[in-house]
Order: structure tokens, then sequence, then C-alpha cells
């Protein structure tokens, strides 16, 4: 009886990890968790981390990629998201983390293009090991997080969507992310700080 | 020579006819589709959240056709809800469902913001395509993927819901 309970137990065990084993997106981040530092290599052949910009107040983190129709979509938003944004101190620092196997129009090199053509004014990284992207909980393109500094720690203070339009920003009636920066901005937390929009699938490595 | 009007009109019209015949695309609120999942009844609703841009989906919607198909005649119903933007549907969805022929019903879900409506569908979606619900009221069963399925996964999973 023993060893069928045992049996059934490690059983039980096996299915749960192997359910962890073909999802690779970990929970990732909730609003309020300090968030990690990485080192990436960008388009221009350095590699970034965030502790390099001590002057920042905090960051606009948003995964995103070359290839996506909505990345694509919110590609000028997010450029005017910098432009607007990164003088007050919060810059904006994109991380592109499909895996170029699965998707060729994502490799470094196409990444380099595509940050020359349309002058991205801030870094556009790629994260390799697709280890940041995993730890952040980022599932989407664009999947945007909002960093602020509280001491030595970045601290993660909105998390979601860049606004309620992707098809046209011209029909944009809620700027999430803006009213988020802006109540940050005021010293107030975010409301709301957790938002929801559709995008593809970041494309996982085969393991 | 007017009375021939109507018959080559309709001699024009019927392959239309025919093809809308063998797949309509409703545009939907999302009302509409919480009434159609909320149904009391023994159905086990496989719904697929995709869009004709969605490489990793268009690639598993061979697996949903086959179910479709094999399921016919037991209490199984294939939904495939495109996320297309809706200015999209003639140029691009109603087009992709003839060439591929696709047989499962195809609505088109046209709610622009995200934000307002995810979490009615389910709290666990993160926001990611391809997104597939399999609920059935009756059972109570409810079951959530936000990944890209293979043919041998998508029947197993099914399987639990028939049991």
């Amino acid at each position: 009886m023993k060893r069928l309970l045992f049996f059934c137990v490690a059983c039980l065990a096996l299915m749960v990890l192997g359910s962890y084993v073909t999802r690779p997106v970990s929970p990732g981040y909730q609003v309020g968790d300090k968030a990690m530092d990485f080192k990436l290599k960008n388009v221009d052949g350095k590699l970034v981390s965030l502790a390099d910009n001590k002057a920042a107040k905090g960051f606009i983190v948003v995964f995103t990629c070359n290839t996506c129709p909505y990345a694509q979509a919110y590609e000028n938003r997010i450029i005017q998201l910098h432009r607007q944004f990164a003088p007050k101190g919060y810059p904006v620092v994109a991380i592109n983390a499909n895996d170029p196997v699965a998707s060729p129009g994502d490799s470094f090199a196409a990444m380099q293009a595509r940050a020359r053509s349309h002058t991205y004014p801030f870094p556009y990284l790629q994260d390799e090991t697709q280890q940041v992207a995993k730890t952040y909980g980022a599932t989407r393109t664009p999947h945007l997080y909002v960093l602020t500094r509280q001491g030595t720690d970045l601290v993660v203070s909105y998390i979601g969507a860049i606004d309620d339009n992707s098809e046209d920003a011209k029909l944009v009636k809620t700027k999430y992310v803006e009213n988020a920066l802006n109540d940050i901005l005021a010293g107030k937390p975010a409301t709301p700080n957790t938002t929801r929009a559709i995008g593809c699938s970041i494309k996982w490595k085969r393991a | 020579m007017q009375f021939l009007k109507p018959l080559v009109l309709s001699i024009f019209l019927l392959p239309t006819a025919i093809s809308s015949h063998a797949q309509q695309v409703a545009v939907i609120k999302l009302p509409e589709l919480e009434k159609r999942l909320s149904q009391p009844n023994d159905t086990t609703y496989i719904v697929n959240f995709w869009a004709t841009w969605c490489a990793p989906c268009i690639k598993e919607l061979p697996s949903f056709e086959q179910v479709n198909a094999a399921y016919a005649k037991q209490k199984v119903k294939v939904l495939l809800v495109s996320m297309d933007y809706a200015s999209q549907l003639d140029k691009k969805v109603k087009p992709f469902v003839l060439k591929r022929g696709l047989k499962s019903e195809v609505v088109l879900l046209n709610e622009p913001d995200p934000n307002s409506w995810m979490d009615r569908v389910d709290k666990k979606w993160s926001g990611a395509l391809p997104f597939t619900l399999m609920l059935n009221n009756q059972k109570k069963k409810r079951a959530t993927f936000e990944h890209e399925f293979t043919q041998a996964e998508l029947t197993a999973q099914l399987q639990k819901f028939l049991q």
C-alpha cells in the first residue's frame, strides 16, 4: 500500500514537473517586486545594464521584437514614450527575447537593421538566453514594465499594456502607461498598476 | 432582355452563396461570446483565440480542424475566435478561412481594448496568442492553455473532458 502511495506521489510530482518543463514561462514579476538587472548586448555591440544609467529615476523596460504586428503597430508609440519620459528620468530600454531560430526576422542583424532604419533613440537589446524575459514573466510582445528606483533597488511599478487601442493610435482613449508614469512622477502609485493586452507570444527556444 | 437580368445575376451570385454558406465569419462582441460560453449544457467547448498574422496559431489550426471533424458526432464544439482587427475581416480573415477551407466555426471578436475584457474570458490569460480555453459547464470543467498545441496533446486534453 505504501509503495502504491509512493508511486502515486512520484507520478504526481513528475506530472507537476513536466508541466513546468513544457511551460517555459515563470509566473514572473508582480507590481512591488524588486527587478533584476541584466547585461545584454545592444544593437551597437556594447553590453548594457540598467546599473550603467545611474541618473535615471527608473526605466520603461519593454519586451518587443521586429516581427510581431502588434510590436510594429506600437513601435512609434514606444519611441514617443522615450522622447516624452526620458527627459523626466524614465528612458525606454527595449529587449528582444525571441529565439532567432524560431523567428529568423528577429536575428541580431535584423535587430540592428530595424533599430537603424527606425532610428531607435533607446537601446535595443538581445536577450539571447531568454533568461531576462523568463525572470520578468514576459509572455508576449509588446509587454511593458515600468521600474522605479527606490533606494538601491529597482522596483516594478507598472506591468502591462501601452494603451487601449493597438490598431490605431488616433483612436486611443486611455494611455495606460503614460497615466501610470504621470502618477509615478507625481509621487503616487500607478493606478491601475497592471493592465492586459494581446500580443504575439515570445518565441521560446525548443528545449 | 429585362427578364434575363435575375437569371444572369443568380448565376454570378451562386458561387458566392455557396462559399459563404461553407463558412460565415460573424463579427461578435464580448457579451455574445460570454453568452455562448455560459450555456449550462454538456457540450465541451474548445475555444481557440488566434489571428491570421500569428504563425504558431496557423501551425496548430489543423489540429483543431482534425478534432472538429473527428468529434463531430459527440458533444464537442470547436470555436475559432479570430483576434484580427475587424477592419481586416474582408481583406485577411475571410480569404484565409476560405483558402484553408476551415470547417470549424470562425468568429471575429471585435473588442479593441483587451484590458477591459480579457479577465472575463479568463484571469490566467496573459495576452499571448495562441490561447485556448476548454470548458464543459455541466461537468464544471475548465482548462486554459497559453501555448501551441500538438495534435496528440489537444486530443489528450479533450479526452480528459469527455471522460
